[in-house]
């Protein structure tokens, strides 16, 4: 049966894959078991993701179906395996000054975040300083920043700039996407990789968490 | 229900030249002199000829999208370009003076600020209402229309909008959701029931608003239309003139959201594709009516979803092209050139959106591979594009000029090719755009 929600999840079908973590969960499986599976799912449509096999609607609604699975898996949780497994890493990300976009944003912290990563959302419209005061205070290993406007691609290579002088630039790794966001601006704003999807930003994160762990 | 818009009709080429007849006549423009009127023809043959893909034009036609850009180039706010209606005009005429470029963008985008105050609009944020008096506006995401309600939606496109996704995007109309049902008043008795919303005071002040917006809008198009006069008169054709957007956009853009609408292709796959179906005899009408009015040729779409990254070609193919290609055919058969802006990339989608009718359309493109584009599409439409603003936002005049003669080589041969950007041009270096317009005028001359 494991097998089958990792087949129903990777397949797209929902209501079966819902069907079959509820049968799972009431056999007392152990629920974090069962949220290994709906992970290995994940990675699985990841990966089928940089092979151009699937696309945004996949990789959404495989999400979508861990959370869901997540919270009916919640109820059967014994106190001692409540506990969180370590985060694989620390992310700090934000939509730069000058932007209020939060699509493809949220796409990269939802898809982040289910791939075990520790994420704090800055929201949008960030200010440097506010990205400046979250690294000296999280110390985070990466720093994504996303912009969908031409007009604030001036401000994330200011917001570089201040990080740059508070003498935090050494200290993360900084990923820049979004629709207006391409090489070119990376080298403009001198950030250390541009991801040109949400997955490229979760592989950029787990080769520099690495790194830093 | 009859199948429609499926097959190009027999009067759809004499249409379109009807259609390019009045809009290369000029007719109505004050002309400043004759050389302005002929200024003017000559450049709209310019378009006319790259579109038809019947002869080489004598040069490229060179019709960045302006964007936002005239606004930050004259050094006005968004605010100020938004609410004051002279420093909107004066921007536009110092950037069209300067600059140049072969088309005219009319400022249609840049709309009245109070407008939006006045209904208590709830789908953006703009200058001095959540977002900086320098920003441009920006859209705010959310679910405006339920997964529940794709029915009701099917059922009465119209009487949806007014009656549940006005009054969620409006503040001001909430009122309208007491609104009747129109088919059912047909017969005597029906009348007093239907009349009951009218005397309702929250009812009469929702009208009472859209009135005194109606008023402040016109005020607006006034001072557009003495632009557009002033600009074209010297002898430049506006670019686009209307505006219509594809089904699945529509749904998918305000209605559903980027997320849901792509979850809803698992979900809802029946309801979406009928839903979208629906919408398309209203986003033809839209785009003939709205050109109609401008006596242009040409109305602007600008495709959003579709794009190679939000979903895969058979995604494509089942949700989002068939009812775009319905558009696209029903404006052909009026006689309308759709001008379909592709925003990001549809690298592959170049084999499905070569099934248009020769010489009827333009693709215009951003991210998408001009060289195949050209061997591809552009065997039956003209293509547009693609300078990056990633390009024109961060590089170097010289930069900028190697990039404008490789694309003029590739996919300016033989004809069949508009000069565009790959979006509006908001951030872009003054002396940056002006190097892609010079250079591009002189480069892209055929004989």
């Amino acid at each position: 049966m494991p097998n089958d929600l990792v087949d129903a999840m990777v397949k797209m079908r929902e209501a079966e894959a819902m069907e079959l973590a509820q049968k799972m969960l009431d056999a007392g499986e152990d629920p974090l078991q069962v949220l290994e599976r709906c992970r290995e799912a994940l990675e699985i449509v990841g990966k089928q993701f940089e092979a151009g096999k699937y696309f945004l609607p996949e990789l959404i609604l495989s999400g979508e179906m861990l959370k869901r699975i997540s919270k009916i898996a919640k109820p059967y949780m014994r106190k001692e395996s409540d506990k969180k497994t370590e985060a694989k890493g620390t992310v700090i990300i934000g939509s730069v000054k000058g932007d209020i976009h939060d699509i493809g944003k949220d796409i990269v912290v939802f898809l982040l975040d289910t791939n075990g990563f520790e994420v704090h959302d800055l929201g949008v419209d960030v200010p440097a300083e506010k990205f400046v005061e979250a690294i000296s205070q999280i110390q985070p290993a990466v720093v994504g920043m996303s912009a969908l406007l031409t007009t604030a691609l001036e401000s994330m290579k200011n917001t570089i700039d201040a990080i740059k002088n508070a003498g935090l630039r050494d200290r993360v790794k900084i990923m820049v996407g979004g629709g207006a966001v391409d090489e070119k601006v990376r080298k403009y704003a001198d950030a250390d990789a541009y991801g040109p999807d949400a997955v490229a930003a979760v592989n950029l994160s787990k080769e520099w968490a690495k790194v830093k762990g | 229900m009859k199948e429609r818009f499926l097959k190009v009709s027999p009067d759809a080429d004499q249409n379109q030249e009807k259609h390019f007849e009045t809009w290369l006549s000029g007719k109505g423009i004050p002309f400043v002199s004759v050389e302005a009127e002929e200024a003017y023809k000559a450049r709209a043959t310019l378009i006319k000829d790259a579109i038809q893909l019947k002869k080489k034009p004598r040069r490229i036609a060179i019709c960045p999208s302006a964007g936002f850009f005239p606004v930050q180039y004259a050094g006005v706010s968004m605010y100020d370009a938004m609410y004051d209606y002279n420093a909107l005009t004066q921007a536009w005429e110092k950037y069209c003076n300067d600059l140049t470029p072969d088309a005219y963008n009319a400022p249609m985008t840049i709309v009245p600020g109070s407008v939006l105050d006045i209904l208590d609009f709830k789908l953006c944020r703009w200058p001095g209402h959540g977002v900086s008096e320098q920003s441009e506006y920006q859209y705010v995401e959310k679910e405006y229309m339920k997964a529940d309600e794709y029915q009701d939606l099917i059922d009465d496109p119209t009487g949806f909008f007014m009656n549940t996704f006005f009054p969620r995007i409006f503040g001001a109309l909430k009122p309208l959701q007491k609104m009747p049902l129109l088919p059912p008043v047909n017969e005597i008795v029906c009348i007093p029931p239907a009349l009951f919303p009218f005397g309702d005071k929250e009812v009469q002040a929702a009208f009472s608003s859209l009135a005194k917006a109606g008023e402040e809008t016109i005020r607006w198009r006034d001072a557009v239309r003495r632009l557009n006069g002033s600009v074209m008169g010297k002898g430049y054709p506006a670019f686009s003139g209307g505006f219509t957007k594809a089904p699945f956009d529509v749904i998918g853009d305000t209605l559903r959201g980027t997320r849901e609408v792509l979850m809803d292709m698992y979900r809802h796959p029946d309801e979406l594709i009928e839903a979208c179906e629906r919408i398309t005899p209203f986003m033809i009408k839209a785009g003939v009516a709205s050109c109609m009015a401008t006596g242009h040729i040409m109305p602007f779409i600008p495709l959003h979803k579709g794009a190679d990254t939000f979903m895969s070609e058979e995604q494509f193919q089942k949700f989002y092209w068939p009812t775009l290609r319905k558009v696209i055919i029903g404006l052909v058969n009026e006689g309308m050139v759709p001008q379909l802006f592709v925003e990001g990339g549809y690298n592959q989608r170049l084999e499905v959106i070569s099934d248009v009718p020769k010489g009827k359309v333009v693709w215009w493109f951003d991210l998408t591979d001009m060289a195949r584009a050209k061997k591809t599409v552009g065997r039956v439409a003209c293509i547009a594009g693609n300078v990056p603003l990633s390009l024109l936002c961060t590089a170097t005049p010289d930069e900028v000029k190697a990039y404008c003669k490789e694309l003029i080589d590739v996919a300016g041969q033989d004809g069949g090719f508009i000069f565009s950007t790959g979006a509006g041009m908001q951030g872009a270096k003054a002396e940056n755009v002006s190097a892609m317009i010079e250079f591009s005028k002189d480069y892209g001359i055929y004989q």
